[in-house]
């Protein structure tokens, strides 16, 4: 009777396995109609092996630069971040340069006689937007606030739409496969997803029709077109054009948001690595401590 | 402890020096490296000593954050960002810290379910159990406080949520509610009042944890371990010392554990957060779908199961008050479900259920799923209330084998030796 058990174990497990792939396929089958302005994206930072692509992340920084900027801050990166290791690595005299030549000043210090003074940023200090707080930004943008970039990507997510029975599967899965990059797809999506509404839409004054936005109102005008792209050196290893702009931004903020994640994974496999083999080394050394006790 | 003599024998001189004062190395010993543990423990028996890791490893992580840690509501949100960003290894350190605590309640979880498939609540182990579900409480109540320092949104809105549960005690005296969540506050709304004095219990309770502990590891010790076959050590041949028997095989679960851990730590650091949390808290800006860290979820749905806030409140209350009675709530003889051919169904049924209100207390309350949400809640309290004792007194269990022993050996089979140090120590000793 308890022979028969492990059989029946294995035989429960690869039937739910077997109906929730079956519920997956015919999911699947059934999203391909649709126009999804948010799917997952292939980048070169993704899953447990993915490391940034400095090229891809100087491009990115070019975006930042020529469109984004206008409007949004970049607060919690330091101007010295973009030249360090895992960054964009530019050199660090175009990034001191940089600094010097940036439009938005350093304010809230004194000189030495007590008067408030804005100085030139220096490589220390962070990569400020135009507006100097929440209330004078909303004064110019018709009310609406522009976000700080610096954390946008990890403050944003693709929801799982894949129904209970398949749940579980697809969390493992991602889970296998190390998927974190819902935040910068959701950035991908929301720079490609701007459309003209659809008929019968209720737009509010100055807001703009984007798939990707939850309600589908964005106050932000569409910063990248197909007409209106950022054009880029010869030598920048891509192409201008909105698909190649909006990757690019995205990856470059992925990066902003998780500064360290070459490192992190470039360390991850070193620990993995150790406690395996320390993990291979223990069981051995438990089946040799127990080999004459039977258990 | 008839079978359990101390071997301990100092050394050096200081050795006997201590031992004739305080007698620290002898109870170590003791305790630790000729305590005789069943010979039959298989890998489930390993949380104990992973959950043990895990304190001390939050303990000794939080220690460092919160030397970077600024608990104020203006500048908590951005000291995480700079311990992220600008610390040496700060990134390390607070992701070892945030995803610790998951893999802290996973653990925890699986040694739960573990001690209620094995029966390892039942006589004399019902004070040890208790302890456990303590430490449970505690673990909760410290990482919903934690949960609450980055000060992102979800922080901010899990906090107003939880402690405003409270208030639904002005239903039964006027205003009863109201001054209960003020006094948590601090104020009159969630503020960096609550924060500080939250940040301050969140460094507290950890240190009551690991006092439970010791009182847990006291009982344990106490009465012994139970076993697979829910039979206790009833002959020398049934144990094998914990040194170096249960030790290998701790770590060998351990660091098994430590991939996992490494894995999410390293290559998932967020998958198990929300991502609001990684916008600054602001009470004027409600998240559209406010959710508990995975580890509440089932709890969460209950709550959101009951119509009225006050009994959905008791109820979550109840599903882990439940838990201190079930050594009485179980009637069967036999502790191991392995020996249980009705119970054993209704077990995995509510391994199950838990799992389905996890993912329930994830989804929004709609109306599907608040009507899965009330089934499983409803056989969640029948799981205890009434399968339980009513399932104990109507089964008939499988035989059990004489011993520990026989269950590994087989029937008839001579009981051999006890194994290694306790022979040839006791050798020694005459």
């Amino acid at each position: 009777m308890m022979r028969a058990e492990p059989a029946c174990r294995i035989a429960a497990v690869l039937l739910i396995g077997l109906v929730s792939l079956a519920g997956a396929a015919a999911v699947r089958a059934e999203d391909a109609g649709e126009e999804h302005a948010t799917a997952r994206q292939s980048w070169p930072f993704a899953g447990v092996r993915g490391q940034y692509d400095r090229a891809q992340l100087q491009r990115g920084f070019q975006i930042y630069q020529n469109v984004c900027s206008a409007c949004h801050g970049l607060k919690r990166i330091r101007f010295r971040n973009l030249a360090e290791p895992g960054g964009p690595e530019f050199p660090d005299a175009s990034v001191k340069a940089l600094a010097i030549g940036w439009p938005n000043k350093i304010s809230g210090e004194i000189d030495d006689q007590g008067n408030p003074i804005e100085r030139v940023p220096g490589l220390a200090d962070p990569i400020l937007g135009p507006y100097k707080n929440d209330k004078q930004a909303r004064a110019a943008q018709n009310g609406a606030l522009p976000p700080d970039l610096s954390l946008i990507v990890k403050a944003r997510s693709l929801e799982s739409t894949a129904p209970w029975y398949t749940h579980w599967f697809w969390m493992l899965v991602d889970i296998a496969r190390g998927y974190q990059e819902g935040g910068a797809d959701y950035v991908y999506g929301l720079m490609t997803g701007f459309r003209d509404p659809p008929a019968g839409a209720q737009m509010g004054d100055g807001m703009y029709y984007n798939l990707t936005f939850p309600g589908h109102q964005l106050a932000m005008p569409p910063p990248l077109s197909k007409d209106n792209f950022v054009e880029y050196q010869p030598d920048a290893g891509a192409k201008g054009s909105l698909d190649q702009n909006a990757r690019d931004i995205a990856a470059f903020l992925a990066w902003t948001s998780d500064p360290n994640l070459d490192a992190r994974k470039r360390i991850g496999w070193q620990v993995l690595f150790y406690l395996v083999v320390t993990t291979l080394i223990l069981y051995a050394a438990k089946r040799l401590i127990w080999s004459n006790v039977k258990h | 402890m008839a079978l359990h003599a101390s071997t301990y024998e100092p050394k050096t001189r200081f050795g006997k020096w201590m031992d004739e004062r305080l007698p620290i190395g002898r109870l170590m010993h003791t305790q630790f490296v000729d305590f005789p543990t069943p010979r039959n423990l298989n890998y489930w028996w390993t949380f104990g000593g992973i959950l043990t890791f895990f304190l001390v490893a939050q303990i000794v992580t939080g220690v460092v954050l919160a030397m970077h840690y600024q608990p104020s509501a203006a500048e908590a949100f951005d000291s995480v960002e700079a311990i992220r960003r600008d610390v040496n290894y700060g990134w390390l350190m607070r992701n070892l810290h945030a995803v610790g605590a998951s893999m802290f309640f996973l653990a925890a979880y699986i040694h739960i379910f573990r001690g209620l498939y094995y029966g390892s609540y039942k006589s004399p182990r019902e004070v040890l159990w208790i302890i456990g579900v303590l430490i449970f409480l505690t673990m909760m109540a410290t990482a919903f406080m934690g949960y609450s320092l980055p000060w992102g949104q979800m922080s901010f809105w899990a906090v107003t949520v939880i402690t405003n549960l409270f208030s639904s005690l002005d239903s039964i005296y006027k205003g009863l509610g109201t001054a209960i969540v003020e006094w948590l506050w601090g104020g009159y709304a969630v503020s960096g009042v609550t924060l500080n004095r939250f940040y301050s219990l969140h460094y507290l309770l950890p240190f009551v944890i690991a006092g439970l502990v010791g009182l847990h590891l006291w009982a344990l010790h106490l009465v012994g371990q139970n076993s697979p076959t829910g039979l206790d050590i009833k002959t020398p041949a049934d144990a094998v010392p914990m040194h170096p028997y249960a030790t290998s095989k701790d770590a060998v679960g351990m660091f098994a554990f430590l991939i996992l851990f490494a894995w999410f730590v390293f290559f998932l650091p967020d998958y198990l957060g929300h991502p609001d949390n990684y916008t600054p808290a602001n009470p004027m800006v409600t998240p559209p779908h406010i959710v508990p860290e995975w580890y509440f979820l089932p709890y969460y749905a209950i709550l959101r199961a009951i119509p009225s806030k006050l009994f959905g409140v008791i109820a979550m209350f109840s599903s882990i008050a439940v838990l201190f009675f079930v050594p009485w709530l179980d009637t069967s003889r036999v502790r191991s479900t392995k020996y249980r051919p009705i119970y054993r169904w209704f077990f995995w049924l509510f391994v199950f259920t838990c799992l389905a209100l996890g993912y329930l207390g994830s989804k929004p309350p709609e109306e599907t799923y608040v009507f899965w949400a009330r089934i499983f809640t409803a056989y969640y309290f029948a799981h205890f209330l009434i399968v339980l004792p009513i399932v104990g007194l109507l089964e008939k269990p499988r035989p059990l084998p004489g011993s520990i022993t026989e269950a590994v050996l087989g029937k008839g089979a001579a009981a051999p030796p006890a194994p290694a140090r306790a022979t040839a120590a006791a050798k020694v000793k005459v």
